[in-house]
């Protein structure tokens, strides 16, 4: 598909130059009076987090397509997605703490918010361990996990509002200077840019894994 | 032979392998109680249990035994392959699923019996004070558990590596249940019970079981292979 290969280096290029004039347009956001030069990290934490739980979404419906159709694609869609929960919860949970030590003055608080991050990049670490440990027939085990993984993630995002926080709320989106909103949707976008385009890179290395293995059992038979 | 009839006799075949070798309720219970000593080590200081221990022991050797128990139930029916004679049998998925359930489900509720107790004993705890209310948030954050265990339990039965994989997968994924279930019974076991916080614990508990055993029926069938 020529519009496929295509696509990935346009979106990377794309991403790429947002995240290069990213730090231009953060550094002319102002100052937060309180945290100083730390708050900045809001603009990379927040995208992140909001990748991670799209990616989470993402691979528990695949998984519930799989189990119901067991289509190939949407197992490929599952695990690449997984991965990218891995990869972008480790962004969240590494710029996470550096922030708290600032404005909590410790590296970690034992939050309903932090906890219910922390829990759903387990479940998909343990999804991952799945897939790479349990051996032939892994895929619909997985599948399984990505559906439960996924319908731990309500849980995840209301827990803010029943149990009780120190974690800035929710709606501190919307409570924003103008001046920050802007990078702020600048980094969003930049962030869910670069990830369809490592989702799509991780399929088709899936795809060309799948047609390997068809082969090699082409060639066996 | 009717839905429930089916479940049941599922259930009667696990209950009567237990009551015969009674292997899973000795090696349970005991495990358990040795957890509960190892706890107590850590969390009795000078004489004196720290704060909501009591509660937090007793559900941590709720989850470590419970695991332990799916472990070796779902391994009785690997050795002799007689889950795939279950599996072949012309049932319905979700009436083996739940006569699994319902047979781990009791094993579990006979180990908190004496459990329970237990840590009561040696940590000063007041569990009799509200006896409705704990019972019922073990019973509800058994179901939990034990509704996602079995499911798990039974999926990774022909999985490589099931040992270290069925708590590397149940326990983040049962931690909702175990924070309202330790929570729950913190408030009241506390120095100042607060019952109204125990029953929304409760509640909370309620809901994450209809969740978690509406998405296990779901997801054993083709978990299972139709």
């Amino acid at each position: 598909m020529p519009s496929r290969s295509k696509l990935i280096p346009g979106l990377l290029a794309v991403a790429a130059v947002m995240f290069a004039a990213a730090p231009f347009l953060i550094d002319a956001a102002p100052y937060e009076a309180s945290m100083g030069l730390i708050q900045r990290i809001f603009y990379y934490h927040v995208p992140s987090a909001i990748v991670m739980f799209l990616s989470a979404f993402v691979c528990g419906i695949a998984s519930a397509v799989y189990m119901a159709k067991r289509s190939p694609g949407a197992d490929a869609t599952a695990v690449s997605a997984a991965e990218l929960v891995v990869v972008f919860g480790l962004i969240v949970l590494v710029t996470g703490p550096i922030w708290a030590r600032k404005a909590w003055g410790v590296w970690w608080q034992w939050d309903a918010r932090l906890t219910s991050a922390l829990v759903l990049w387990l479940i998909f670490v343990s999804y991952m361990m799945l897939r790479r440990f349990a051996g032939a027939g892994s895929e619909m085990l997985a599948a399984a996990v990505g559906v439960f993984g996924m319908a731990n993630v309500p849980f995840v995002y209301w827990s803010v509002n029943v149990w009780r926080t120190i974690h800035p709320n929710t709606n501190v989106v919307k409570s924003l200077s103008p001046e920050m909103r802007l990078p702020f949707a600048w980094c969003a976008v930049a962030f869910l840019i670069l990830y369809v385009a490592l989702l799509l890179t991780r399929l088709r290395l899936e795809r060309s894994q799948m047609a390997l293995e068809a082969a090699y059992a082409e060639i066996e038979d | 032979m009717g839905f429930l009839q089916t479940v049941w006799t599922i259930a009667r075949k696990d209950l009567v392998i237990e009551a015969r070798s009674r292997e899973l309720a000795y090696t349970t219970l005991f495990f358990a109680v040795s957890v509960v000593l190892v706890f107590s080590f850590s969390f009795v200081v000078e004489g004196v249990a720290l704060t909501d221990a009591a509660s937090g022991i007793l559900w941590v050797a709720i989850a470590f035994s419970g695991t332990l128990a799916l472990g070796r139930t779902f391994e009785r029916e690997r050795q002799a392959d007689t889950l795939k004679a279950l599996l072949l049998s012309p049932v319905e998925r979700p009436a083996i699923y739940l006569g699994k359930l319902a047979g781990v489900l009791l094993l579990m509720l006979v180990v908190e019996a004496v459990v329970a107790p237990v840590v009561g004993l040696l940590f000063q705890a007041p569990i009799g004070r509200a006896p409705l209310l704990l019972v019922g948030l073990l019973m509800a954050g058994t179901l939990g558990f034990a509704a996602v265990g079995t499911l798990f339990a039974a999926m990774l039965i022909r999985a490589q590596s099931r040992d270290v994989l069925l708590p590397v997968l149940l326990y983040p994924i049962t931690v909702p249940l175990v924070i309202a279930g330790v929570r729950g019974t913190a408030a009241i076991l506390a120095v100042e019970p607060n019952l109204a916080v125990a029953q929304a614990w409760l509640s909370m508990l309620v809901f994450f079981d209809a969740v978690f055993v509406t998405l296990a029926l779901w997801v054993f069938g083709p978990v299972m292979g139709e």
